[in-house]
């Protein structure tokens, strides 16, 4: 399972990296592995506010379905329209791939994240 | 009759073989205070001969438009059914297979349902259709649930009393989920009042609805509401009816977001109202969050041509609580008979089918007004139109009593359907019995 | 490769006619305005009749009936369809009504509508029926309408939640939500059944009801069903019977005698009519008297010796569809009630769960049955052995048991236990057509033992291998496009 060292993990396997304000969010390996084929992403919307933990989007694979919950509460800035036409891109580089990038209205959200060592643990506890 | 084909002797045998003495034990884990203590209160179990004797008897009691001819209409129509389709629904590899969930086994129906979806594409000019629905009504307020929970938080459904009063009512049951508001605008003469339904449109509404033809059988003036919904980024939802589409301009071309409409006239029987089928087809950037079942082409791992149920994320067996519909079946064998009718009669062959219920309607309308009656509504109509009479429940006994299953009763009005099944002679029956003094 | 009817069209081949125009040939335009009138050409296919009697018949060779053969789909109750039923529906004196005619003239229907009522009261034990759903789930919604509509009658708003055990059908959930409740999942304990601590821990006065089916959809009866009756009463709510599974207790044990207030039922899977490859069914929702105004309407009733329609229930949740619901469906259950009688009702289920225990007990030695005991009409095994072994799937031993000549069991389904196969027999299959299919489920095994490729590229022999559903989701094609 590939965790990267330098983001940030919630409890329902979003990963977000954070650049000064912003954040780039995405899904981590081990949710696009349980998820499977990945088939299509809905984007959230340019301009949306969300609140931490909200949801921002939806995953669908052939069997199953997810829901994107922001890690961090903000306003989307960017989505990665490149996921309309090729979903499989979350399945093939999670990490390298982000979803949307959020202008962060607080950084005290991030403290409630967890760091790579503590979202190995955790998924080490899942499964 | 039974049909459970072990003998009691073979009963036996395998009870023994799961070590139990009777079949009662196999319930020993219900509590005998909730067992059925003495026999169910029903009659004793009949043999063919007898259901049949019974059925007959039954069926006999019913005065059928088989026998009569019948001007009924109002959203079920009497069509002619090509006796192919009949004898092929029969197929009963179609009629006891269940929904199509193993592609290998069932590429048949699959390929079936793909042609119906393009069929429906093809007469709504939509870009994409679902498998089918219940019926016309309940797709519609499907639809309506669509534009409502698709636009965030916008509630109202803008619609006229034009549409069929059944469609209204299942669009009120529908919005007892507290995410429709509808938002019913009066017709002013029989048509939908399109200036009051614009003035309606503001900030909250999800969607605008009109039936095309109407339930009186009119054409409504759909341009003005089309580009007004639109502006406001609301949908624009159509209930359509399909044989009218050989003729008439299809929802494609009227704008429309979503159409949805009742197949019956498509190959089904009336059957006292259903089964029936509702159709469903939209643009294609809804294609995602659309209801129901929807076959996708694709290829086995050979690069064979196969079909299977696509899209499946969108509904309930995998989305549960967060699915957009809890529709988990669709109207396939009515679906089937609808393609099937549509390859039978072929495109001239619908267009005809269109055009002469649309020429048996104006001479019914020349023939009345010959004798004096009058059009409760003058507007443009396609094969249904209502007459005005004193006393419609007397007028259509009247028509009874002459061999005639009259029309809707309407306030001060029988409404009135024409299809290809009505001979010149049954029109000028009814033009003598209702025009008669 | 099989063509498709478009593929088929060859030009002016239709030769379907209309008998010779008797009145004058009215100009379409002279009575319809231009803007009405249509400009996009519809393109349908054009094919004689033989060849679209061909196309059609070809069509149903690549198709799998219950008349094809066995077909173990769990929770789908996949009996045969007594083929006298067909007949009767298709009764020109029944098949040919009009939906408006006038009610002296339906005599006949709306007997059949309303002794249907009647005895589906007697089989489950409740007050009054609404035949008008057009399927299971449609059912489901206008049962837990009746239930919003009771709530908001007596004024009682709070209630915005509905129980929904984790074990249940998607549908169930879907249907609140789909009515406007908020979902709360009730945990099953390691027997399978609904976990009681649990129930009550989260039965409060937000609660509007509990759904339940019972028989579960683990294919057991839920012991305790009087104390989860009274646990949900006595918080105020009131308990949905979901009828997939009546066919496990039908004649033996009635919902309204558990508790139950409201339920539907599927003609279509207890009731021996056919399910047409995913419709039309029908989903009639019985309730009891303190529902008895929500129901949708109208409802058949009886005055003297006339039938009627009874539209006068103000406090009707309205309709779930039009005109009176699937009556084509509603005749062939009707029929196969009458067929049946008290005693074959009560033998049909006896036989189903027979069958079922049989199968599971002969099965027991070769998979996996996570809940190996006494079960109704249906049973789950899954594949851990033969995963743990030579990771065969419990998809690889469905697609399998298609070579076999069988249409696979239920699975994935469910969702609690893992790769689950959920069988259910039905008790219209022989011991025979059992024992052969006990015996291909055991060479099965024995070849993802031996040659578990056999059993992972699996099926051979049909029409088609494995699909590629991925690219079907990642790239709808859902039409044909003439090239």
């Amino acid at each position: 399972m590939n965790i990267p060292k330098k983001l940030l993990y919630t409890s329902e396997h979003e990963w977000i990296k954070v650049d000064g304000e912003r954040g780039h969010i995405g899904i981590t390996d081990y949710a696009q592995h349980h998820l499977g084929d990945i088939v299509f992403v809905e984007l959230p919307e340019i301009g949306e506010e969300v609140a931490m933990g909200e949801s921002m989007g939806v995953i669908e694979s052939v069997k199953a379905v997810a829901t994107l919950f922001s890690p961090a509460g903000g306003r989307v800035i960017e989505v990665n329209d490149e996921l309309e036409e090729a979903p499989e891109l979350l399945n093939e580089d999670p990490y390298g791939n982000w979803i949307a990038i959020v202008e962060l209205s607080t950084s005290d959200d991030l403290d409630k994240l967890m760091s790579a060592e503590e979202y190995t643990a955790f998924c080490a506890n899942l499964d | 009759m039974k049909y459970t084909p072990n003998p009691q002797s073979v009963v036996e045998e395998m009870l023994q073989t799961i070590g139990l003495k009777s079949l009662d034990e196999l319930f020993s884990d219900i509590k005998a205070e909730v067992k059925v203590q003495n026999a169910l209160n029903l009659s004793e179990g009949m043999g063919e001969m007898e259901i049949r004797r019974r059925m007959k008897d039954l069926a006999a009691r019913n005065l059928t438009t088989e026998d009569y001819p019948c001007f009924l209409g109002a959203g079920a129509y009497d069509h002619y059914i090509p006796a192919a389709l009949e004898q092929l629904l029969l197929r009963s590899e179609f009629y006891t297979a269940y929904t199509p969930y193993q592609p290998e086994i069932s590429q048949g129906i699959l390929q079936s349902i793909f042609e119906y979806q393009t069929m429906i594409c093809k007469l709504t000019g939509m870009e994409v259709a679902n498998a089918s629905m219940y019926d016309g009504g309940s797709a519609l307020a499907e639809a309506c649930n669509l534009a409502c929970t698709s636009s965030k938080g916008r509630k109202k459904v803008i619609i006229s009393d034009t549409v069929h009063p059944e469609y209204l009512d299942i669009l009120k049951a529908y919005s007892l989920s507290g995410r429709m508001e509808v938002v019913l605008i009066p017709g002013k003469d029989g048509a939908a009042d399109i200036d009051t339904m614009i003035k309606a449109i503001d900030s909250e509404t999800a969607c605008a609805v009109i039936q095309q033809p109407n339930f009186y059988g009119i054409l409504e003036e759909a341009e003005a509401l089309e580009k007004a919904v639109h502006e406001n980024k609301s949908m624009f939802i159509m209930a359509v009816e399909p044989i009218s589409l050989a003729l008439l301009k299809s929802p494609a071309e009227w704008g429309a977001d979503i159409a949805v409409g009742e197949g019956q006239p498509l190959g089904n029987s009336l059957s006292m109202g259903g089964p029936y089928l509702g159709f469903f087809a939209a643009r294609k950037d809804l294609m995602r969050k659309i209801p129901g079942r929807i076959v996708g082409q694709t290829k086995d791992l050979d690069g064979k041509r196969a079909y299977v149920l696509t899209l499946q994320a969108r509904e309930q067996h995998i989305r549960r609580e967060k699915a957009g519909s809890n529709i988990c079946s669709n109207e396939a064998l009515c679906a089937l008979a609808a393609s099937m009718y549509l390859t039978f009669v072929g495109e001239k062959g619908l267009k005809d089918i269109a055009v002469r219920c649309h020429q048996l309607a104006v001479y019914a309308q020349q023939q009345l007004e010959q004798v004096g009656m009058k059009l409760k509504f003058n507007k443009p109509y396609f094969m249904e139109f209502a007459v005005k009479v004193n006393d419609p429940g007397a007028a259509n006994r009247k028509l009874l009593e002459n061999g005639i299953i009259g029309g809707y009763e309407l306030d001060g009005a029988l409404l009135l359907a024409f299809t290809e099944k009505r001979t010149r002679e049954e029109i000028d029956q009814l033009v003598a019995v209702l025009g008669g003094k | 490769m099989s063509k498709l009817i478009f593929e088929r069209h060859i030009k002016d081949s239709n030769s379907f006619t209309l008998p010779p125009l008797a009145v004058p040939a009215a100009d379409i335009s002279d009575s319809i305005p231009r803007q009405f009138l249509r400009n996009q050409h519809i393109a349908l296919p054009e094919v004689s009749e033989v060849e679209a009697v061909r196309h059609f018949t070809e069509l149903s060779t690549r198709a799998y009936g219950v008349d094809s053969g066995f077909y173990p789909l769990g929770s789908c109750t996949m009996k045969y369809n007594p083929k006298i039923n067909e007949w009767a529906s298709r009764l020109p004196g029944l098949a040919g009504l009009h939906p408006y005619q006038p009610e002296e003239t339906i005599q006949g229907a709306l007997q059949i509508y309303y002794e249907m009522q009647e005895m589906l009261s007697e089989i489950t034990g409740m007050d009054g029926f609404s035949l008008q759903p057009a399927a299971g789930a449609h059912g489901e919604m206008a049962g837990v309408m009746t239930i919003k509509a009771y709530h908001q009658n007596r004024q009682d708003h709070q209630r915005t939640k509905m129980m929904v055990p984790d074990s249940a059908h998607g549908t169930n959930p879907a249907t609140a939500n789909m009515v406007g409740f908020e979902v709360i999942e009730v945990e099953s304990n390691n027997r399978g059944l609904v976990d009681l601590d649990d129930l009550r821990g989260k039965m409060n006065e937000q609660v509007a009801g509990l759904m339940l089916t019972n028989p579960n959809t683990l294919g057991l009866f839920e012991e305790e069903i009087h104390e989860i009756a009274a646990i949900v009463h006595e918080g105020g709510g009131l308990l949905y019977y979901d009828g997939a599974n009546l066919n496990g207790v039908m004649g033996i044990a009635r919902p309204g005698d558990m508790g139950f207030d409201v339920i539907h039922v599927n003609l279509h899977k207890t009731f021996g009519t056919p399910h047409g490859a995913g419709g039309p069914g029908s989903g009639p929702v019985g309730v009891k008297s303190i529902l008895l105004d929500f129901l949708p309407r109208p409802v058949a009733v009886k005055k003297g010796d006339t039938y009627a329609f009874d539209y006068d229930m103000p406090l009707s949740i309205g309709k779930v569809k039009n005109f009176y619901g699937n009556f084509g469906v509603i005749v062939k259950a009707y029929v196969y009630i009458k067929a049946l009688g008290a005693e074959g009702i009560k033998q049909a289920c006896q036989h189903a769960v027979l069958n079922a225990n049989y199968l599971r007990h002969q099965l027991r030695d070769n998979y996996n049955i996570p809940l190996d005991r006494l079960c109704k009409h249906e049973f789950i095994a899954n594949s851990k052995r033969q995963a743990n072994q030579n990771h065969v799937s419990t998809m690889d031993i469905a697609k399998r048991l298609i070579d076999y000549g069988y249409h696979p069991p239920t699975i994935y389904f469910p969702l609690i236990v893992s790769e689950a196969m959920m069988f259910e027999p039905t008790e219209t299959e022989s011991k025979e057509r059992l024992d052969e299919f006990i015996e291909a489920m055991r060479a099965i095994a024995r070849e993802a033992e031996e040659e578990p490729e056999l059993v992972t590229n699996a099926p051979h022999n049909a029409v088609i291998r494995r699909v590629d559903e991925v690219t079907a989701a990642r790239k709808p094609v859902v039409k044909w496009e003439a090239p």
